[in-house]
């Protein structure tokens, strides 16, 4: 019997052997096959390449040749290489009369051509005529290619005919029909929106896979638009119906299990138009119930409609019972040695908590498991679970886990991710500041500058607005605890930038404020910390500042400051820096500290980051001096739109004034003073901004007029055009000493400005500006309820829960290498896989690949030459399938090589 | 869209069948099966079948030495891909009879084609093995 198999088998592949390929193609794809690296299997397709290039264009290729070239060049883009040269022979293939030419043609046009490139116009006119053709099997072809090719400008060309073949009398292409409609609808929802009673008679078809196809279509539909489809509910819920009560044709099972993948089609459907609707719901509650009671929990599919039912019943209007039943499913799916039914528990759990969030507590011990367990996708999706789940009274547990997690994982995508989730809870649920702190400073250090600068800003204000006014004491110690936390944190090398930059303003703001610490330390700390990135411009800017603010703050308290010389070079180096910004800064650094006790005092108070600044709108402390010039005979000060409206009339007034002085004056004219104007105008604004910097310095200082005529000198170096006097308006000194000393009323056109003037502050200053909403939900979460120690005892109670009652779990958990597959793994026939070596050299080395992706391709062909060492292992482990297929190359005259690779010939079945 | 890729790689890394159900450059492509391929190897088997990558959730199942991967998007029920895997395996192996990685590699067209059939716009629109085989079979006879 198993001999006659054989030669049947051997008789059918002969024939579509000899028929479709020729003994080259198969050599091809066997030299491929027998590739032992990557590295080969590059050089097996560049000679490919060259050949096609060559034999391609020549003449008169027979058609049954050129097929085999085209399916050659199919491979040759499979394998990651460019087989454009080609294309135009495969779309010329689609006019082929031969059904199996044309359809092979049609496959490869739709692998190698995206819907917009240009050789689909040549397309159009084939399918329209392929639409048309008596031939079924033709129609379907072009059907199939439809789907692939036609763009949103395309698509009237061809919808009339589809059209038309919705009625079609073969149920295959009524199917196709609908299909490519759905794809009109996916990629241009209103060309096929008339279309929508079409599809719901479709969806009454006699036959069950047009229904089917429909369904893919409705369920697009639907989401984007529920209203149209509700009155569809008592269909659907009938045809669900039908299909559980297995009333569908036998040959839709899959695994005795009745039409699975429609089913799961179905409740995805069913969950779109019942969410938030009582009344659709309760059309479903019946049939949802039997699907519960039906479906066998033994096998994979049943699990998977029987999850996919859970998903349903948690979108939908809530019923009880059935939730109760969800509930049960899901704990059975928890409490499984099965990995991916836990995986699918877990996230059917996420799910559940959203409707009754007490369910979890059932649970907590599953999910811990899975929160252990070595396999990191269910031990993301268990993290995914908890970020769900997170409460002020766990938070402190879970993001203790996830930063365990980020520490251990390379991937930055998801770095990212998770650690944009740490901040999230930290800032909402957040037990305590100095707990927040240290969250934030570890995130820093692990997803370093993954993290949004946006955070670092909040991280700041924290530090510097602490508990509140009430409690000076415990700011205080909590400014002091930082500080003394980034001290030790420095002492680690390769942080990222981003810390630095914190680190840099609470040393400047905070570092000597407690007195236990001197300011030539602290100061030496921050010219280290420039050391280790020198590139760092940004990071030198907060430096600057940090320094700046440090010597103002020892000269204020009478002291003398002495600069290192660390210090000193790092200082004369920026002088001559590339970066203005950094330029300005040290400049304002200089001039700072040329000021007096008092004045300086008053510029950069101690602690002060948070006080608002008093902007004086109106100037009025200036009039006395106003006052005077004009006594003295000064013009009056003119706005700057009365400027404008003055500059045109003066030019009229002077042209005028020419036309009749030309009498008395004979000498010619002068030339066309036309920027005269203008420029009385830069030079006024120049003016009107000086003002407006010494109302600055005035509002916070007393006069001083050595600074203003610095400042002057510098900003007007590197004056750039942006340098609006409108938006210059709170330029001034005061900023260098940081950021959030400014009221919120004038911040706004601050940030505005520094958009233009000085990026670095630009990116510090917004946030303050977008988040104050967000930031008073941060602050309520974190100092509203001062129920610090009823938080704390919960939090403590689930650690206690997570590690008691770990002990018992861990001997329920399963060994981890199960000998025989698990029961409920029934289709899973993969049980060729004991022939693998126990210890599979694949796995190891996979792992180093993993771990250094970036050396990867060097070490492949190494990788490869030990893989191939573990197959000889495994070699011949069906030498059944292997001598079959090998009498199959023999008969098309291709040498078989010994079965270096005996794996090409292993049935998939095992 | 559901199905946004499916892959067939054998267990060196050696693409065996691809088919994209979204638009990708032959590089996007090369380098989204390496990072798979190598996700997937790394492995063990009793771990779950289903690996994230990037905005991808891959499900995959492992016959002899190849290995079937289907990337979906968030929304799709992983546990059914698996069983559609082997739904997909199994019409092949009906098709072919005793399926194996050269019949794939010998008979490329047709494995597409039965693919085709299966899965249209990143939706399984067929799983009635003789709906999907039925127009095939009739093409090979026609010749």
């Amino acid at each position: 019997m198993e001999q006659l198999k054989t030669i049947g088998r051997e008789l059918a592949m002969g024939s579509q052997g000899v028929w479709g390929s020729s003994k080259e193609f198969l050599e091809l794809v066997k030299t491929i096959g027998e590739a032992k690296s990557k590295a080969e299997e590059e050089r097996i397709v560049l000679a490919e390449i060259e050949s096609l290039k060559r034999r391609i264009q020549e003449p008169d290729v027979p058609r049954k040749k050129m097929k085999e070239y085209i399916m050659r060049l199919v491979y040759v883009e499979m394998l990651g290489h460019d087989a454009s040269f080609g294309y135009i022979h495969a779309v010329k293939m689609t006019h082929d009369d031969n059904l199996l030419l044309k359809r092979s043609g049609y496959l490869a046009v739709t692998l190698f051509l995206n819907e917009d490139h240009d050789l689909i116009i040549l397309i159009i006119n084939t399918i329209q005529k392929d639409l048309k053709s008596d031939n079924y099997l033709v129609c379907c072809a072009a059907l199939t290619a439809v789907c692939r090719l036609i763009n949103e400008e395309t698509i009237p060309a061809v919808l009339p005919q589809i059209v038309e073949l919705l009625n079609h009398q073969k149920e295959l292409v009524r199917k196709k029909a609908v299909m490519a409609l759905h794809r009109f609808f996916q990629r241009s929802p209103s060309t096929v929106s008339h279309l929508f009673p079409a599809f719901q008679e479709r969806l009454c078809d006699r036959d069950p896979s047009v229904m089917s196809a429909v369904l893919c279509a409705l369920y697009d539909m639907i989401l984007v638009n529920v209203k149209p489809f509700k009155h569809l509910v008592a269909s659907l819920v009938s045809i669900l119906k039908q299909a559980v009560e297995h009333r569908l044709p036998k040959s839709y099972d899959y695994h005795r299990t009745p039409a699975p993948f429609v089913q799961i089609k179905l409740l995805k459907i069913l969950a779109l138009l019942g969410t938030g609707d009582k009344a659709a719901s309760e059309n479903m509650f019946n049939v949802l119930g039997d699907i519960l009671k039906r479906s066998d929990s033994t096998s994979n599919i049943g699990n998977a409609i029987l999850y996919e039912c859970v998903r349903t019943l948690t979108s939908i209007y809530t019923n009880p019972r059935l939730l109760q039943n969800a509930a049960e499913i899901t704990a059975k799916f928890l409490k499984s040695d099965n990995h991916n039914l836990k995986y699918m528990g877990i996230d059917a759990l996420g799910r559940l908590i959203k409707i009754t969030p007490e369910c979890a507590e059932n649970h907590q011990l599953a999910v811990i498991d899975c929160l252990e367990d070595p396999d990191d996708t269910l031990k993301r999706k268990t993290l995914d679970l908890l970020y769900k789940m997170t409460k002020a009274n766990n938070v402190e547990v879970i993001v203790e886990r996830m930063v365990e997690y980020i520490r251990n994982i390379s991937d930055n995508h998801y770095k990212t991710e998770i650690s944009s989730r740490v901040i999230e809870l930290a800032e909402r649920y957040a037990p305590s500041n100095q707990w927040f702190i240290q969250t934030m400073n570890q995130v820093f250090e692990i997803a370093g500058d993954l993290v949004p600068q946006k955070v670092a800003h909040d991280l700041m204000r924290l530090i510097a607005e602490g508990a509140g006014e009430e409690d000076e004491d415990a700011d205080s110690h909590l400014r002091s605890s930082a500080v003394q936390a980034y001290l030790q944190i420095l002492k680690e090398p390769k942080l990222p930038s981003i810390l630095l930059q914190v680190i840099s303003w609470v040393l400047g703001e905070y570092g000597i404020a407690d007195g236990s610490h001197s300011a030539e330390f602290i100061i030496g700390k921050l010219c280290d910390i420039v050391a280790t990135r020198p590139g760092d411009d940004k990071l030198k800017g907060y430096v600057v500042s940090a320094i700046t603010k440090i010597c103002a703050f020892e000269k204020a308290a009478g002291q003398t400051v002495d600069l290192i010389p660390e210090c000193v070079s790092f200082i004369e180096e920026l002088y001559a820096s590339h970066s203005t910004d950094l330029q300005q800064r040290i400049y304002e650094f200089h001039a700072v500290l040329k000021l007096d006790r008092d004045t300086i005092a008053s510029i950069l108070p101690m602690d002060a980051s948070c006080e608002d600044i008093e902007v004086d709108k109106d100037l009025s402390f200036l009039n006395s001096f106003v006052e005077s010039a004009l006594a003295n005979g000064s013009r009056p000060y003119l706005s700057d739109n009365e400027r404008r409206g003055m500059g045109a009339m003066t030019t009229l007034a002077s042209n005028n004034d020419a036309g009749t002085s030309s009498l008395l004056r004979f000498q010619p004219y002068e030339k066309p003073s036309i920027p005269e104007p203008a420029a009385a105008l830069v030079t006024a604004s120049h003016y009107s901004q000086d003002a407006i910097d010494q109302h600055d310095i005035y509002s916070k200082s007393s006069s001083n007029d050595g600074t203003r005529l610095k400042l002057e000198g510098v900003q007007k170096k590197w004056g750039r055009p942006t340098y609006t006097p409108e938006a210059q308006v709170p330029k001034n000194p005061i900023n260098i000493s940081d950021s959030v000393k400014v009221s919120s009323s004038a911040a706004g056109k601050e940030a505005s400005s520094r958009n233009s003037s000085a990026p670095p502050y630009t990116e510090r200053k917004q946030p303050s500006q977008e988040i104050s909403a967000e930031k008073k939900k941060l602050a309520a979460s974190l100092f509203g309820s001062k129920a610090g120690e009823t938080k704390a005892k919960p939090a403590a109670k689930l650690q206690q829960n997570g590690t008691s009652k770990k002990a018992p779990a861990k001997p329920t958990s399963p060994p981890a290498p199960a000998p025989a597959p698990p029961p409920a793994d029934l289709l899973d026939l993969s049980d060729s896989l004991p022939q693998i070596p126990s210890v599979d050299p694949v796995d190891q080395l996979a792992d180093l690949i993993s771990v250094d992706s970036s050396a990867a391709t060097s070490t492949t062909s190494l990788v490869e030459q030990v893989l191939d060492a573990g197959k000889v292992a495994t070699k011949g482990p069906s030498p059944q399938a292997s001598l079959q297929k090998d009498s199959v190359s023999r008969q098309v005259g291709v040498t078989p090589s010994g079965g270096t690779n005996p794996d090409l010939f292993k049935d998939l079945f095992g | 869209m559901a199905i946004r890729f499916v892959l067939l790689v054998n267990k060196q890394g050696q693409t065996r069948l691809a088919q994209y159900y979204e638009q990708l450059t032959i590089d996007e492509r090369r380098a989204l099966e390496g990072e798979i391929v190598r996700k997937c190897l790394a492995r063990t088997e009793n771990q779950c079948s289903f690996v994230e990558h990037r905005n991808y959730k891959v499900v995959y199942r492992r016959y002899a030495s190849l290995f079937f991967l289907i990337g979906v998007d968030s929304e799709e029920n992983e546990l059914a891909i698996l069983e559609f895997i082997h739904c997909v395996v199994e019409t092949m192996d009906r098709y072919f009879g005793n399926v194996c990685e050269l019949d794939i590699m010998y008979h490329l067209e047709k494995a597409h084609f039965i693919l085709e059939e299966m899965v249209m716009n990143g939706c399984i629109v067929e799983t009635n093995k003789s709906n999907i085989l039925g127009p095939i079979q009739l093409m090979d006879k026609s010749f």
